[in-house]
């Protein structure tokens, strides 16, 4: 279970990127931050947001048009 | 005013020199700069000409078909194109505004008024070109708060030291 989700479904480039950003100050230094989104962009910009950010993208996975992100906040 | 343009030595930085004030025209730069600092990227943005339009207390921007040749707007399961001689009447502009904005927010895009927002949130830095100022004759009261005014000097100082520099 992450410590918090945040549902950007609907929402296109690039809320889901600001809105994850924002709500990963919320979660602290080690913990988790689910997101549900249904931009198919959001697939390669969370890997990209993670790699350049320091966070670790921990899963990123598909299931009926919504994907599913785990990110762990590292930076 | 130096101050306020103080950055963190350690972040890349990005600058944009934002010249376009139609509806479509202002989304690039506030996409990328609230996306970078979401990156913890450095970002100045410097608004000239009519980039201005975008600093506005009160926006209103337009999507401008005419002589926009590869503008094509999703209609009743097609695309549809128009000439230039229908596209200089009046009321089109309107009419493609309304449509364009119909779709922003049916598609879940963020409004210009929602990037902008976020772009202060988020601490890019924003720089309202002098000259333009006085040439359009606008006030600084004219413009939202947290601009510093600037000129091109202001701008390359910035340039010279970013990782990113674009036009747009």
């Amino acid at each position: 279970m992450a410590d918090k989700t945040l549902d950007a479904k609907g929402l296109n480039c690039p809320l889901p990127i600001l809105r994850a950003k924002k709500t990963l100050k919320e979660v602290p230094a080690g913990g988790t931050l689910e997101i549900l989104a249904t931009d198919p962009g959001s697939v390669a910009d969370f890997a990209a947001f993670c790699r350049t950010t320091g966070n670790e993208l921990v899963e990123s996975t598909s299931d009926g048009g919504v994907y599913r992100f785990v990110i762990k906040h590292v930076a | 005013m130096t101050d306020h343009l103080d950055t963190d030595t350690n972040a890349k930085t990005m600058t944009i020199i934002v010249t376009k004030g139609s509806l479509d025209w202002a989304y690039p730069p506030l996409i990328l700069a609230t996306t970078a600092a979401a990156m913890g990227v450095d970002v100045t943005l410097f608004f000239t000409f009519y980039g201005l339009e975008i600093l506005k207390k009160k926006l209103d921007l337009q999507v401008t078909a005419l002589g926009n040749a590869a503008m094509k707007m999703p209609m009743m399961g097609m695309h549809m194109t128009m000439p230039n001689i229908i596209n200089m009447l009046p009321g089109v502009d309107a009419g493609a505004t309304t449509m364009m904005k119909n779709l922003i927010k049916k598609k879940g895009v963020a409004s210009i008024e929602d990037l902008r927002e976020a772009a202060i949130e988020s601490d890019v830095k924003i720089i309202a070109c002098q000259m333009t100022l006085d040439l359009f004759e606008y006030k600084p009261s004219d413009l939202i708060d947290g601009v510093v005014l600037g000129g091109a000097a202001t701008y390359m100082e910035r340039a010279l030291k970013s990782d990113i520099n674009l036009f747009i």
